[in-house]
């Protein structure tokens, strides 16, 4: 059974007055809200816990050692693949740049490197770097007017320019659009292509399993999977990763150092320079063990049921252009009222207790190629009730009146 | 008629719920005489914000009052600019630099729209005004 009422008492700040109105919150693309075990566990590490890992002899220090590495075990059995494929990283963002800069001394001038246009900044700008510094061609598949890909001309682009490298987000952050992943990462392995999943949308709805998923690299964040801010992860397949140069250099990334030279460790303590985020990577642990103890068909089947529902009655309104694919989405609806500014909706919205995001979404290109400045974006999670989208609907009404 | 800021703090200050308050604001950019094409130049637009915020800065040598014109492509930010127009426009750099924005929108309920977001047009209006003030003082 799928009690949302039991779910939403373990989130303490959906339960709260904004504008003296109840919460409505409909921003969880750009960060979920944390469940009180996450919460709790922060607040353990720093009370009792606290220590540095993997140096020093002493108890705590042990024990945190112990927690942390248990986390990434936690983490890495989450989404099925090894322990030592599993990177801590500040966010997705640093995962990518950490990616693309491993890959400088692989590519050259004749190399072909392919995105997409509806990727976030994130995983779009480290690429164009990339290009920049080592020569390569920067391509980006072929998108439909609406939104969506054929898998088709994705297929065909990418047996035409055989890239060494595709980066593609595994669902769009500023529509929600799924990605027909499965063709696209078949038809790059036919190519020996590189390839990188942006999961930073996905993870959290998907739970995906990323050995099925067989791409070489997936990036996610921690703070849109329930768990704290400053924290995220890159897998990659053990040789890949193995295999890119170093990203920052410092200590505890070290086997041994000279004045002169240094001895870099394997993958992953090569990319993890200094000290880590020890109390957001223990805290996470305990948000994955949240996901994984509500039934995942059930949470789908809740957040498909409030997506849909939402879709439905959004759709019902004069005046209003969804840009969403609401076939195949992970919970977003990407919306504008006739011409009115996203802007002034959300604004409005928000004088409602309603959290919304507005404004290009980081997604600049993917607003270029929609012919639009930017939408009013709600973005729905497991926690969210039907009684949300009642008032998110009504509240949406009043804006409009006010408007027109 | 353009109203003066003491006009325009009166009908918020009458405004009986947020709603009503909005509405006076949208209505207050509505009645902001349009910006001339010719001056919404890359100069003119304030960076980095969600909106589209234009404003364009002058200086009366004559009158030694500052002379300021503005714009935004949303209704809100647009209100909220004619508000900080109405607080500014025609004044002497020292007047200026003596009239606190932050105040005044604290005290009519809209200090939100001053808040510290990089997107905030309106407090890098409010910024853009004060250095000039400074520099003419
Ligand atoms: C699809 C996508 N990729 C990358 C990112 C960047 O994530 P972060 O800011 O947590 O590094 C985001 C976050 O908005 C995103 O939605």
């Amino acid at each position: 059974m799928f009690d949302i009422e039991k779910i939403r008492a373990d989130f303490p700040a959906l339960a709260q007055l904004i504008n003296e109105q109840p919460l409505v919150y409909l921003d969880s693309a750009a960060t979920t809200q944390k469940p009180l075990s996450v919460i709790a566990a922060t607040e353990q590490f720093y009370a009792r816990n606290n220590a540095n890992v993997h140096r020093g002899r002493h108890t705590l220090s042990e024990q945190a050692t112990h927690a942390y590495e248990q986390a990434r075990a936690t983490v890495a059995e989450f989404f099925n693949i090894a322990i030592n494929e599993l990177v801590w990283t500040k966010g997705a963002t640093e995962a990518v740049n950490l990616v693309a800069n491993g890959l400088t001394e692989q590519l050259n001038s004749n190399s072909v490197i392919i995105i997409s246009p509806l990727e976030h900044h994130a995983n779009i700008v480290p690429w164009q770097q990339l290009a920049k510094r080592t020569g390569a061609t920067l391509l980006a598949l072929p998108l439909q007017q609406d939104g969506r890909f054929n898998t088709q001309q994705c297929v065909k682009f990418i047996e035409l320019h055989k890239p060494n490298v595709l980066a593609i987000t595994h669902a769009s952050n500023a529509l929600g659009n799924l990605t027909p992943l499965e063709a696209i990462l078949h038809a790059a392995k036919q190519q020996n292509t590189l390839t990188l999943i942006d999961g930073a949308q996905a993870a959290l709805h998907l739970q995906p399993d990323l050995q099925q998923l067989d791409c070489d690299f997936y990036v996610f964040s921690a703070h849109k999977m329930l768990g704290p801010t400053g924290l995220g992860g890159l897998y990659g397949r053990y040789e890949q990763l193995n295999s890119l140069s170093v990203y920052q250099t410092g200590g505890e990334m070290i086997e041994s150092v000279t004045l002169t030279e240094t001895i870099f460790r394997q993958a992953p303590a090569k990319f993890e320079s200094g000290t880590p985020n020890i109390a957001a990577v223990i805290a996470f642990a305990h948000a994955i063990e949240y996901l994984k103890a509500l039934d995942t068909t059930n949470v789908y089947a809740h957040e498909q049921a409030i997506f849909n529902y939402a879709a439905k009655k959004l759709q019902s309104i004069d005046g209003i252009t969804i840009y969403s694919d609401l076939k195949s989405n992970i919970g977003t609806l990407s919306f504008n009222y006739k011409d009115e500014h996203p802007y002034d909706i959300a604004t409005l919205l928000d004088g409602f207790g309603i959290a919304v995001r507005s404004g290009h979404h980081c997604a600049q290109p993917l607003m270029q190629h929609l012919g639009i400045n930017g939408s009013v974006r709600a973005s729905f999670a497991f926690y969210n009730n039907h009684q949300d989208v009642d008032l998110f609907i009504a509240a949406l009404q009043e804006c409009i009146a006010l408007l027109d | 008629m353009i109203k003066t800021f003491k006009e325009i703090a009166q009908s918020l200050d009458n405004a009986s719920a947020w709603q009503q308050k909005y509405r006076e604001i949208m209505l207050l950019g509505k009645q902001l005489p349009a910006m001339p094409e010719v001056l919404k130049t890359d100069d003119a637009l304030v960076p980095g914000c969600e909106s589209k915020v234009w404003m364009y800065l002058d200086f009366d040598l004559e009158e030694n009052t500052l002379v300021i014109v503005g714009d935004s492509d949303t209704r809100i930010v647009k209100g909220l600019l004619a508000i900080v127009l109405a607080l500014y426009n025609g004044l002497t750099p020292e007047q200026v630099i003596n009239t606190n924005a932050f105040a005044e929108f604290q005290r009519l309920g809209l200090i939100q729209h001053l808040s510290p977001s990089r997107g905030n047009g309106i407090k890098a209006m409010v910024e853009r005004i004060q250095t000039m003030a400074q520099q003419k003082s």
